[in-house]
C-alpha cells in the first residue's frame, strides 16, 4: 500500500517535471540562440548550448537602442494608459450593474453578455474603426480596438462586487449622507484590491503582447510597439523561410536583415519584462484565470 | 439625531425607483457602454457590409446593395470549403486534446503535496501562455527552420532521416498546430480546472477512502463528476467559438506560407489576406458573415441542447 503510494508520488512528479521541462526549453533555446555567435549559429543550427558564445547580438541591439527604446516606450505607454482606462470603466460599469437598487441593472448586463456571444468580426470592426473613428496610424490604433474592455471582465469584477461588499457597509454609508460616486470611490474600490490587481495585470498582459492592432491599423513603423517591431523582423524570416528557391534574393534580404541571433535577442528583450512582472505576481496570475471560471 | 426620519425618506425614494436615486449608477455605465457601442455594436451593424457592394468614395454605409453576389463569389472559389473545414476541423481537435491533456493535468497537480513544488509546476506550465503568438512563431522556427532548425539539425541529422522543409510540406501541419496550441493554453486551462478541483470539498474524498476505494476510483466517481460542470462550461465556450480560428496561431505560426494554405488556411486568416492584402472586402465581409451568424447559432443551440438535459450546467 505504502509502496504503491510512494511510486505513485513519483510517476505523478515524472510526468509534471517532463511538461514543466517541455514549457521551459523552448525558452532556454531561444536566450542560448541570441547568446550564440552568427557563424555557429549557420552552421549547427539553434541549440541548447552554443558552440560559441557571443554578445554580438546585444551589442548591435545597442547600437539601435534609439529605435528599440522609442518601441519600448510606445508598448509601455499604451499598457500604462491601457490598463487604467480599462479599470476605472470595467469598475465603474461592474459596480453599477452589482447594485440590486438599480433598476436598469437587468438589461445593461444583458447588453454587456451579449457582446461576448456575437461580434461583427474583422471587416466591419476595422472599416469601423478606420473610416468612422479614424485610428489608422495613430496611437489609438493600439489603445482602442479590442483590448480596452470586454463583457467577460465586467461580469467577473460585478459577481466579486456581489460577493465581497456586504449591502450593510453601503447603505450605511449611504444614510450617512455619502453619494454613489463617494460610496464607490472611497468604499467599494478599496475593498476590491484583489479583484482589481488580478483584471488589471490580465489586462496588462494583454497590451503588452498585442501585436494584432499593430498590424491591423499600423504601417507608419515610428509607431510601432516592442511587438510590432517583432512582427517586422518575422515577416522578413517568412521571406526566406517560404522561398528557398530564391537564393539570389533570399541573400540579398539576408545581407539586410538583423542576423539569426539578433531577432532572437530581440524576442528576449520582449519576453523578459513580461516574465520577471510573472515572477513577483504569479500569484494574482493564477487567481484571475481561475476566478475566470467562476460563472459570471 | 432624527435617522429614522431619514431612512424613512431614503426608503420612499427607493419605492419609487425614481431616476433621481439612480442616475449616478447610470453615469457609471455609460463609459463602459459607450465602448461597447464602439467596439462591439457598430461593427455589428457593419455585418450588413456583406450584402453591399462597397465603394469607399460614397462611405460603406451608402454604398449599394448587392444581394448575396459577395456570396455567390466567396462559394465560388475553392478556398470556401477549405476554410470552413479547416477552422471546424482543428477547434474540434483543440478541444478535445486541450480538454483531455488540461483535465489530466490539473488532477496531478491535485496530487502533488509539497507546496512549493506545485507552484513550480503551475507557473512553469503557465509560461508559454503569457508570451504573444509572434514570440511562439520565433521560437516554432527556432524548431523548424530547414537549415538551422532545431529538430532538422539536433533531432532528425543524429538519426539519419533527412531535413524536412516543414514550411513547405503541408502533411505536417495537422501535427504541429495542435501541439503548438496545446503547449500555449494547456497551463491555462489546468488552471482553471485545478481551481474547480481544489473547490471539492474534502469530505467527498475521505468518505471514499473510508470506503476503501483507492485512487483511480476517487477520479473516476468522484473529481471528475464534480468538475463536470466547469468541463461543460468550457466546453459550450469553446463550441460557441468554433468557426472562430485564433489568428495568430494560424497565420504567425506557419509564417504565412503559400505553400502549406491547404492545411493552414483558415476562416480568419482568409478574411485577413482578403481585406488587408488583396482589397477584396465583399468576398472577406462574407465569410465574415456567415462566420459570426454560424457561432450565435451554434452558442444559442448548443445551449438550448444543454438546458434540456442538464439545466443547472447552461450558460444562460
Amino acid at each position: 500500500m505504502i509502496k504503491s503510494k510512494t511510486s505513485l508520488s513519483i510517476l505523478v512528479h515524472v510526468v509534471l517535471s517532463i511538461l514543466a521541462l517541455s514549457c521551459l526549453i523552448p525558452f532556454f533555446i531561444l536566450l542560448m540562440s541570441s547568446l550564440s555567435s552568427e557563424t555557429s549559429l549557420l552552421r549547427y543550427g539553434y541549440s541548447l548550448f552554443p558552440k560559441e558564445w557571443s554578445l554580438k547580438a546585444y551589442e548591435f541591439l545597442w547600437m539601435r537602442r534609439v529605435m528599440l527604446l522609442q518601441a519600448y516606450g510606445i508598448t509601455i505607454l499604451i499598457t500604462t494608459v491601457g490598463t487604467i482606462v480599462s479599470l476605472t470603466i470595467t469598475s465603474l460599469i461592474a459596480y453599477a450593474l452589482s447594485r440590486r437598487d438599480f433598476p436598469l441593472a437587468r438589461i445593461v448586463t444583458f447588453i454587456v453578455f451579449f457582446t461576448m456571444l456575437f461580434n461583427g468580426g474583422l471587416v466591419p470592426t476595422y472599416l469601423i474603426y478606420t473610416q468612422v473613428i479614424g485610428v489608422k496610424n495613430t496611437l489609438f490604433g493600439l489603445l482602442l480596438p479590442g483590448l480596452l474592455m470586454n463583457g467577460f471582465n465586467v461580469l467577473i469584477m460585478r459577481t466579486f462586487f456581489v460577493q465581497n461588499i456586504p449591502v450593510e457597509v453601503l447603505e450605511s454609508a449611504h444614510i450617512d449622507g455619502a453619494g454613489h460616486f463617494r460610496t464607490f470611490f472611497r468604499i467599494a474600490l478599496p475593498l476590491s484590491y484583489p479583484i482589481l490587481a488580478t483584471i488589471g495585470l490580465l489586462v496588462a498582459v494583454g497590451y503588452w503582447n498585442d501585436w494584432y492592432n499593430g498590424f491591423i491599423f499600423l504601417t507608419d513603423t515610428s509607431l510601432f510597439n516592442i511587438q510590432s517591431v517583432l512582427n517586422r523582423m518575422l515577416s522578413d524570416i517568412r521571406f526566406i523561410a517560404t522561398n528557398p528557391v530564391g537564393g539570389a534574393i533570399s541573400a540579398a534580404v539576408a545581407a539586410n536583415m538583423p542576423s539569426v541571433s539578433i531577432r532572437m535577442a530581440i524576442a528576449i528583450i520582449a519576453v523578459v519584462p513580461l516574465l520577471t512582472v510573472y515572477a513577483f505576481f504569479q500569484k494574482y496570475f493564477v487567481k484571475g484565470i481561475a476566478v475566470g471560471a467562476v460563472k459570471g | 439625531m432624527d435617522h429614522s426620519i431619514k431612512t424613512k425618506q431614503i426608503t420612499k425614494k427607493k419605492s419609487k425607483k425614481s431616476i433621481r436615486y439612480y442616475w449616478p449608477f447610470l453615469v457609471m455605465c455609460i463609459p463602459g457602454l459607450a465602448y461597447l457601442l464602439i467596439n462591439n455594436f457598430l461593427p455589428l451593424a457593419g455585418l450588413t457590409i456583406a450584402f453591399r457592394d462597397i465603394d469607399y468614395s460614397i462611405g460603406i454605409f451608402n454604398s449599394p446593395w448587392a444581394g448575396f453576389k459577395n456570396f455567390e463569389f466567396l462559394f465560388a472559389t475553392d478556398s470556401a470549403w477549405i476554410i470552413f473545414r479547416n477552422t471546424v476541423a482543428y477547434n474540434a481537435i483543440f478541444i478535445v486534446v486541450n480538454t483531455v491533456a488540461a483535465v489530466t493535468v490539473a488532477i496531478l497537480l491535485n496530487e502533488v503535496r509539497k507546496k512549493v513544488m506545485l507552484r513550480i509546476y503551475q507557473s512553469l506550465v503557465l509560461l508559454p501562455y503569457l508570451i504573444s503568438m509572434v514570440v511562439v512563431a520565433y521560437i516554432v522556427y527556432a524548431a523548424l527552420a530547414a537549415d538551422t532548425g532545431f529538430v532538422n539539425q539536433s533531432i532528425l541529422k543524429p538519426l539519419g532521416i533527412k531535413p524536412i522543409n516543414w514550411y513547405i510540406e503541408p502533411q505536417y501541419w495537422p501535427i504541429i498546430l495542435p501541439l503548438v496550441n496545446l503547449w500555449k493554453q494547456v497551463g491555462f486551462l489546468c488552471v482553471i480546472y485545478f481551481a474547480s478541483i481544489i473547490g471539492i470539498s474534502s469530505d467527498y474524498f475521505e468518505a471514499a477512502i473510508l470506503d476503501g476505494a483507492g485512487k483511480w476510483k476517487q477520479i473516476i466517481h468522484i473529481t471528475l463528476p464534480l468538475i463536470r460542470p466547469t468541463i461543460i462550461t468550457m466546453f459550450l465556450l469553446a463550441v460557441g467559438r468554433i468557426f472562430y480560428a485564433d489568428f495568430g496561431l494560424f497565420y504567425q505560426v506557419p509564417m504565412d506560407s503559400g505553400m502549406i494554405y491547404s492545411t493552414t488556411n483558415v476562416i480568419d486568416t482568409y478574411v485577413y489576406r482578403a481585406l488587408i492584402k488583396i482589397g477584396d472586402i465583399g468576398m472577406a465581409s462574407a465569410a465574415g458573415f456567415f462566420q459570426s451568424v454560424l457561432g450565435f447559432i451554434l452558442v444559442m443551440s448548443t445551449n438550448l441542447l444543454v438546458r434540456r438535459v442538464d439545466s443547472e450546467n447552461a450558460l444562460f
